[in-house]
């Protein structure tokens, strides 16, 4: 046993640095503006945030939904801190400049970015942990729609630049920078999820009678839960500032949510591989292998009917509800993607041939 | 080792518990017996604060406890546990176990070893997850997963709730069995019979006052606990 675990973990760093090697090819070959690229920067943020969703919503069993609010915040902070001091008469052109007159390094931005949503996200859950499944929630949700419009708000455009976008902050060309970051942070939360706390989280999920009468503090796991969450939304919402090159907070609306939490349903509640490989597969079908259902297509003189701009759309939604009919705890469950997993399955296979 | 006194507890609007005394000796086996709705459950409950107790006074081993947090409470070395199992079903059995010991920085691998000492079924089924046990196992899980924290006192809700004769008959095996290895046992029960069999003192709750007191043999052999509790006519 111990043996075949050292094995398959050589064999998961092997696939990992050939996952590195792949994706520096990668860099070097698609177009730096191709759909292709496209879908791989975003599919790398948002299986980042997808996953900090999946660690709340999935393993803590907390139903939240202010996931969009604190990317928002980490976009923000990211934003704020980073853009050079020359630049920012520019940006702040309606607000002499703004205040903030230093700019920090894109590192130091991105886990401030991290940080900010974290403290954020500790006041929030103050009065909104104790409650629970449906008003969580509500209450989430409605606090991540606050936020959007405090960003907004013109009395702060000193610090936000009111409604107006902010731009001229470091970003990213490569595909290699999301993917470091994405990969650092979700093993951060696989350790986590891993470690004691982590049992706890889960037990927390299962029975919070019971996991509060073997000792566990259920406010302050909850908190601690809610927070972790949060700091990684915030780093994935400093991503998505610098693969956007510009940042404006009207953008960060409950839809961003509720893709968010689809991405995760749909790769399974309690499955971190699942949330990455369904927000992979999400972006792809509806950024690229769906495209041509979009443009209208002539076979000879036939014009095929339905195809037509928003039809992809229309197709997207019957295969997502064909998925939640049929795998209705998402694709993976809350089973993990593993080499051990992998090798189970086909000595399985292997035996039932032999008995067969 | 366990004294309470006076204690009341209202749940849900109405008084569940109307001032209550009794005392756990260290190294007994102690039940409480009655109805449902007597404040069997409702008493358990307040001694490891989950529901708070609206006065009166909880000593574990000389300091009062009450107002303390579950946590501390745990920490102390009183674990409950409740009712209906509860064991974490998503969780595989060496998780369940491994969340027990959760108040604890130490070591756990001798109190697994005796864990699955006293019940080699869960070291069959270390990796299968919890809600795929059967009830019998499930319960042993439950009194595994409490003993995972070295208890000094373990109080037990309903263990036989479900459980047919032969499995209940292995559970309150169990029970003697761990009260031998010298933790002590604070246990409510329905069913009368076995837990007095298994106490060394017993205690008959009714509507949340305690109506008789003595040794499980008297208890057993008193016409009017007969009459209520273990289904003989009376005389």
């Amino acid at each position: 046993m111990k043996e075949k675990k050292k094995s398959d973990m050589i064999i998961s760093a092997v696939l990992l640095a050939a996952l590195f090697v792949v994706v520096a090819v990668l860099d070097k070959r698609l177009s730096a503006t191709g759909i292709a690229m496209t879908v791989l920067k975003k599919g790398c943020i948002y299986s980042l945030v997808a996953v900090s969703m999946n660690l709340l919503n999935g393993f803590t069993g907390l139903f939240s939904l202010g996931q969009a609010g604190f990317m928002l915040i980490g976009g923000y902070t990211y934003a704020i801190l980073t853009i050079p001091v020359e630049a920012r008469n520019s940006v702040y052109q309606y607000f002499d400049g703004g205040i903030v007159q230093f700019a920090l390094p894109f590192w130091v931005g991105i886990i401030a970015a991290g940080c900010v949503a974290a403290l954020i996200a500790w006041l929030i859950g103050l009065p909104v942990l104790r409650l629970k499944s449906d008003y969580l929630a509500i209450a989430t949700l409605g606090f991540a729609e606050i936020i959007r419009a405090f960003f907004q708000w013109d009395k702060l455009g000193v610090l936000t630049n009111g409604s107006n976008m902010l731009r001229k902050y470091p970003s990213f060309q490569s595909l290699m920078f999301p993917f470091v970051v994405a990969v650092i942070c979700i093993a951060a939360i696989v350790l986590l999820i891993n470690s004691s706390y982590g049992r706890a989280f889960m037990a927390i999920r299962d029975d919070e009678v019971a996991a509060e009468a073997m000792g566990i503090n259920l406010a302050h796991h909850k908190r601690m839960s809610f927070c972790i969450s949060s700091f990684f939304a915030g780093i994935g919402g400093a991503l998505l500032a610098m693969y956007q090159t510009t940042i404006q907070a009207s953008a960060f609306k409950s839809n961003m949510t509720y893709e968010i939490l689809l991405i995760v349903v749909i790769g399974g509640l309690g499955s971190i591989t699942g949330s990455v490989v369904a927000t992979f597969l999400f972006y792809a079908c509806s950024e690229w292998w769906l495209r041509f259902l979009d443009s209208e297509l002539m076979i000879g003189a036939f014009k095929v009917p339905l195809l037509r701009s928003g039809f992809r759309k229309v197709v997207f939604s019957v295969i997502i509800m064909l998925i939640v009919l049929f795998a209705r705890k998402g694709l993976m469950g809350d089973k993990e993607f593993s080499v051990a997993g992998i090798r189970e399955f086909f000595s399985k296979r292997k035996k039932k041939e032999a008995g067969s | 080792m366990l004294k309470i006194n006076d204690l009341k507890v209202n749940y849900g609007g109405i008084e569940a518990v109307k001032g209550i005394s009794f005392e756990v000796k260290e190294g007994s086996v102690v039940t409480l017996i009655g109805a449902n709705g007597a404040g069997k459950s409702t008493t358990l409950r307040s001694i490891v604060s989950l529901v708070k107790p609206a006065s009166g006074t909880i000593t574990f081993q000389g300091e009062n406890i009450v107002g303390k947090s579950t946590d501390e409470i745990v920490k102390k070395g009183i674990t409950l546990v409740p009712e209906g199992r509860r064991i974490f079903p998503d969780l595989t059995v060496l998780e369940n176990l491994k969340i027990g010991a959760y108040m604890r920085k130490d070591s756990i691998k001798d109190d697994l070893e005796w864990v699955y000492g006293l019940f080699p079924r869960l070291k069959e089924r270390e990796w299968q997850p919890g809600g795929t046990l059967s009830g019998g196992e499930q319960q042993m899980l439950a009194i595994g997963r409490a003993l995972m924290s070295r208890p000094k006192l373990i109080m037990m809700d309903e263990p036989s709730l479900g459980l047919a004769p032969i499995v209940v008959q292995g559970v309150f095996d169990i029970i003697r069995e761990i009260n031998k290895q010298g933790v002590t046992i604070l246990l409510i029960e329905q069913n009368a019979n076995m837990a007095l069999k298994a106490a060394d003192v017993g205690y008959v709750m009714e509507t949340g006052r305690i109506t008789m007191t003595g040794t499980g043999e008297e208890l057993a052999n008193n016409a009017q606990v007969k009459a209520a509790y273990l289904g003989k006519a009376r005389k």
